[in-house]
């Protein structure tokens, strides 16, 4: 189990380099950075003297260095715009993003629960088509044009709830509900193939063979080991809520990083967006680390298997 | 022969033909919306009533011509600087359609290339290529649409680009087990025995076995693209206006809904139908070629 470890911690930390070295070198053969502070006005020195602050100067593997030695010291370099820190920006919104998608994401699993097991449970009826209505509609309409027809009814027409901003817990509620019904048919499609794969397995027979009620049995030993399948999917489920964020903040005008990025999209401002990419990347890869140490503690059978 | 056993197989008839009678329609429904979408794209010129970004103030912000105060010449109303809806919905099913064409080709080949490589030669080889499919997958495409927007500008190409990068992973990752299996079967061990080279093995007799898995997934992502497409232009790092794309026009109307429902509401409908058919689609293909792919 420890080599086990190891073995990942080092894998982890190859990736982490080879994605930054990726997108070191995407930013840099995009262009000259330089080019946008250029003016009419602009002459030779001046763009040797942003050059020179900008420490484009140096050559390429020495730059490739002091990117690699400020990202490990968390400073992800400077908004263009702004002339602060990217990290302080991050961290000035990310509480918003975190609350919009954690909320969300807790009703969302929440609701998936309850009518994937309804889904499961009474296959083919009314409920499971009825849900499956709902997974394939969710599945196929676009998460902001869902977002603005809610703003339309709940706020222009009955004037329910704000329709942008953010502050009163009356804010919460729409951008909550629109990424919840986002992120609903990926979830539902999870626990309901996992809820029907263990209602197929030898120990749910067994327990419908002692007797046990049926409620017990779905409840108490389907459920608790249903649970496990949407872990396998954390790190599409963490796909899932970026996006679900990105988009959810972008119509409420919500402030948080996924609205920090379009901002910073619309004033050019590349560090800004590179050091939420380059941050998330590193969240990516920590979930697939924890995801497969989990698995590996949970089912023996992996450790072995990929030595 | 009593009664009530001709009535059950009466039942059992009914149900298998309202199967049938269902399964027949999640063909032809979904099959004849991506055609009107393909001709409507095709001939986009000879449809539309106006040109796309044909301005005229005097008309602008008309409502659609079931609602009051509508007119007939423009059936889905105007926008902001007058621009007629139906036309610009009637010209955005280019975007659509291309951008998911030009997605499609190019992940596929890609996944296909990499799963065919990864399943096959097995070993550490496999073990890198998968890591890095794991990775692929749980990382959020649209944030690397923002990052190559924000430093090459948003454009066709930059969209087309970015939903490649990552959008190959799925691929790799369902090719790979086929060519897994395929691995194993006897009419590949004879051409091992008999000295193919394992390159030509790859293309001569796993590719071609593949085809199946392969379209049911190249039919299933389109309205992945479709809709990733969208929400980039929504965000503003997709299409940039003024060409007609349904993300872009569905974010033109998000400061005008309290007044101009109308102007959002079209193009998102047209989103919604096609990538409802794609998936429609794509679930009929995967029950007729191949049952066991249910987890894609």
């Amino acid at each position: 189990m420890t080599r086990f470890i190891i073995m990942r911690l080092l894998q982890t930390f190859v990736a982490l380099i080879g994605i930054s070295i990726l997108i070191f070198v995407m930013v840099r053969a995009s262009g000259d950075p330089t080019m946008l502070f250029r003016t009419s006005m602009t002459t030779e020195e001046d763009i040797a003297r942003i050059r020179a602050n900008l420490g484009l100067d140096k050559s390429m593997p020495e730059q490739y260095w002091i990117f690699l030695t400020d990202l490990a010291q968390g400073d992800l370099g400077e908004s263009l715009v702004k002339r602060r820190p990217v990290t302080d920006m991050i961290m000035e919104r990310l509480p918003n993003t975190l609350s919009l998608a954690l909320t969300s994401f807790f009703i969302s699993m929440v609701v998936a629960f309850f009518l994937g097991v309804l889904g499961a449970t009474r296959r083919d009826t009314f409920w499971d088509n009825g849900v499956k209505f709902l997974a394939i509609l969710g599945q196929a309409l676009p998460g902001f044009w869902v977002a603005i027809m809610a703003i339309l009814v709940f706020s222009v027409y009955w004037q329910i709830f704000p329709p942008a901003g953010h502050g009163t817990p009356a804010h919460f509620v729409l951008p909550v509900t629109t990424m919840a019904f986002f992120l609903l048919p990926g979830m539902m499609r999870l626990v309901r193939s996992g809820m029907l794969d263990v209602l197929d397995s030898e120990y749910i027979k067994m327990a419908r063979i002692k007797g046990l009620p049926e409620r017990v049995v779905i409840w108490k030993h389907a459920l608790r080991n249903a649970l496990i399948a949407p872990l396998t999917a954390a790190g599409m489920i963490f796909a899932m809520l970026i996006t679900g964020a990105v988009i959810t903040e972008q119509v409420f005008n919500w402030p948080g990083i996924g609205r920090l990025a379009i901002e910073a999209l619309f004033s050019r401002d590349f560090p800004v967006v590179q050091g939420i990419v380059l941050m998330v990347a590193a969240t990516v890869l920590l979930i697939n680390l924890f995801v497969d140490i989990t698995y590996a503690y949970i089912d023996p059978q992996i450790r072995y298997q990929q030595m | 022969m009593d009664a009530t056993r001709v009535m059950d197989w009466e039942k059992v008839g009914g149900g298998v033909r309202r199967k049938r009678i269902i399964s027949r329609l999640t063909f032809t429904i979904p099959s004849a919306v991506l055609f009107i979408l393909v001709v409507t794209a095709i001939f986009a010129p000879l449809l539309a009533p106006y040109p796309p970004d044909q301005i005229a103030l005097l008309d602008r912000l008309m409502p659609p011509a079931f609602v009051e105060g509508g007119s007939t010449a423009h059936l889905l109303g105007t926008d902001l600087i007058g621009r007629d809806i139906l036309s610009r919905v009637i010209y955005g099913a280019r975007i659509s359609l291309s951008v998911s064409l030009l997605v499609i080709l190019i992940t596929a080949s890609i996944g296909t290339g990499l799963g065919i490589i990864s399943g096959y030669l097995g070993g550490r080889t496999d073990a890198f290529l998968m890591r890095v499919t794991d990775i692929s997958l749980a990382f959020p495409a649209i944030l690397i649409a923002l990052l190559f927007a924000a430093i090459l500008g948003p454009s066709y190409w930059t969209v087309v680009l970015a939903i490649s990068l990552l959008g190959w992973a799925p691929y790799a990752r369902l090719i790979r087990g086929e060519a897994l299996r395929l691995r194993e079967a006897d009419f590949v061990a004879q051409a091992r025995i008999i000295g193919t080279s394992p390159g030509r093995i790859m293309v001569r007799h796993i590719f071609p076995n593949i085809m199946n898995p392969l379209i049911i997934m190249a039919t299933l992502s389109v309205g992945f693209v479709i809709l990733t497409e969208a929400a980039l232009s929504y965000l503003g790092a997709g299409i940039p206006p003024p060409t007609a794309s349904w993300g872009n026009m569905v974010s033109d109307g998000r400061n005008l809904i309290d007044t101009a429902w109308w102007i959002s509401l079209f193009p998102g409908i047209a989103i919604g139908l096609v990538v409802l058919s794609g998936n429609f689609l794509g679930d009929w293909l995967r029950d007729k070629m191949d049952p066991r792919l249910r987890q894609i």
